[in-house]
């Protein structure tokens, strides 16, 4: 048990656990992505609504929600931590760093990606996860469930809403773009078979999961 | 890539021993043959300052044909400079050009403390090798060439692996100054042949542990050290180590 608990604390357990965190919060990006996309496809909210009501009373959603809660705080606790311990192993700094010419930006950038999102996902909780689990909402729609779609409508009838959540999901995916197949990397799943699979797919779930996600607030600002 | 002989300026981290705070200081070259090595340039800075009866650079070097790992400049930004797969003596002055300025710093990072000017002390990597990187067995005369059969590709990867100089341009280039991709190809060398086998967990812990006690960040796997390592150790060492380490501390049985 020793040995456990130590090998967390070392400088590989602490990538092992931001990469677990990682792709449990991906997959949990593949769920959210799936049930939102309903807004594409029902103008009138029920749809969407009937999944919201789904995912609230579900106790597997429940449960999971909880583990959700608590796998995003380690990424968050874990990756701050990781961030500082970095910097502080190098104090003094190059005067100059051409960084470009031996990897990409956004994989030197993940704290500060990571900080933008967190901003997001402040404002983004509040909005939504907050009036829907503790404040409740009044109004229901025409099938009788909590009118969530509604609130959706309300806050992206506002343009800078609009364009704060489209801006955070390119953060997401620069996010994405370096930790998808990074978190395949730290788990030590690097294999000349898969490995290139893994790349791919990774560049496309980069691309694609954020921009449906950005497409949304869009979508319902045009009334579409 | 130029024919005459070139003009440059330089601009030089000088950093009196540990504890002074350096700078970097602007001297002129002149009459630099492309043909030079960007250490023989260095020797030309320094037969001048010394003719002035100012203080050489201070500068590591040893067998100047790229297989000792003593070299060390940060280079424009880049460990060992512009070219990929070389070390600072391989690195010709024909990839500048005449009238460039050319930064030269000295690796940084908390585990590679400054001794003088472009000079860090690098034992950190010496006690990392000291906590396992050898095989306790006595290895005896040379045996037959077919008692011990290892897969070509398996030879191959390890022989890789092994090509590691330990010159610390993985620290130097990482943002995290880690020096996972060091101790990875340490491990590998002898993690992927039968002798390597006895201590393969024991290793890959004390190895790792002395790591981490030494300051040196952790991966975040940009690929920069792959990018910038002279011998081109890849990158699928880290994830070997990491498997490794995964299973000396959640699968084996044996507490280190």
């Amino acid at each position: 048990m020793g040995s456990i608990a130590n090998a967390f604390s070392s400088s590989i357990g602490k990538k092992l656990i931001m990469g677990i965190t990682g792709l449990f919060l991906i997959s949990f990006l593949i769920v959210h992505c799936f049930l939102n996309s309903f807004v594409f496809f029902d103008n009138t909210g029920v749809l969407f609504n009937e999944g919201a009501h789904f995912m609230s009373t579900n106790w597997i959603i429940r449960a999971m929600e909880v583990v959700l809660m608590l796998g995003l705080l380690m990424h968050i606790i874990q990756g701050a931590r990781l961030t500082f311990q970095n910097q502080a192993a190098r104090p003094e700094k190059y005067a100059y760093n051409n960084g470009n010419a031996n990897s990409k930006w956004y994989s030197r950038s993940m704290g500060l990606l990571g900080t933008l999102l967190l901003i997001f996902l402040i404002v983004h909780l509040s909005q939504f996860w907050r009036v829907s689990r503790f404040t409740g909402i009044p109004t229901t729609d025409a099938a009788g469930n909590e009118d969530l779609y509604a609130v959706m409508k309300e806050t992206f009838s506002n343009i800078w809403f609009v364009i704060l959540y489209v801006l955070s999901m390119i953060s997401l995916a620069y996010h994405l773009l370096h930790g998808f197949a990074s978190a395949f990397q730290t788990m030590g799943w690097n294999h000349k078979k898969y490995t290139p699979m893994i790349k791919v797919i990774g560049v496309w779930f980069s691309i694609l999961i954020p921009l449906i996600f950005a497409a949304m607030p869009v979508w319902i600002y045009l009334g579409l | 890539m130029s024919t005459g002989n070139m003009n440059l300026t330089l601009k030089v981290w000088r950093q009196k021993n540990n504890k002074a705070k350096g700078k970097l200081v602007d001297y002129k070259v002149s009459g630099i043959s492309p043909d030079m090595s960007f250490l023989e340039m260095f020797d030309v800075l320094n037969e001048g300052l010394i003719t002035k009866g100012d203080e050489p650079v201070v500068f590591d070097h040893d067998c100047r044909e790229g297989i000792c790992g003593m070299c060390s400049m940060f280079i424009n930004g880049r460990p060992h400079g512009p070219k990929n797969a070389v070390t600072t003596c391989q690195l010709h002055m024909r990839s500048f050009k005449d009238g460039d300025t050319i930064v030269v710093e000295p690796w940084r990072a908390k585990a590679f403390p400054v001794i003088k000017d472009l000079t860090v002390n690098r034992s950190a990597f010496d006690r990392v090798i000291a906590a396992g990187g050898f095989i306790s067995v006595n290895t005896g005369n040379a045996q037959d060439a077919n008692s011990l059969p290892i897969p070509k590709a398996r030879a191959d990867a390890a022989f890789e692996a092994a090509a590691c100089i330990g010159c610390g341009a993985c620290v130097a280039a990482c943002k995290n100054a880690s020096a996972m991709l060091f101790v990875s190809a340490k491990i590998s060398q002898l993690a992927l042949l039968p002798q390597g086998q006895p201590e393969r967990y024991k290793r890959v812990q004390n190895m790792v542990a002395q790591m981490d006690a030494e300051g040196f960040g952790s991966c975040t796997n940009t690929g920069a050290c792959e990018a910038e390592c002279p011998k081109g150790i890849s990158l699928e060492n880290i994830a070997r180590m990491n498997r490794d380490y995964y299973s000396a501390k959640f699968v084996s049985e044996d507490e280190v």
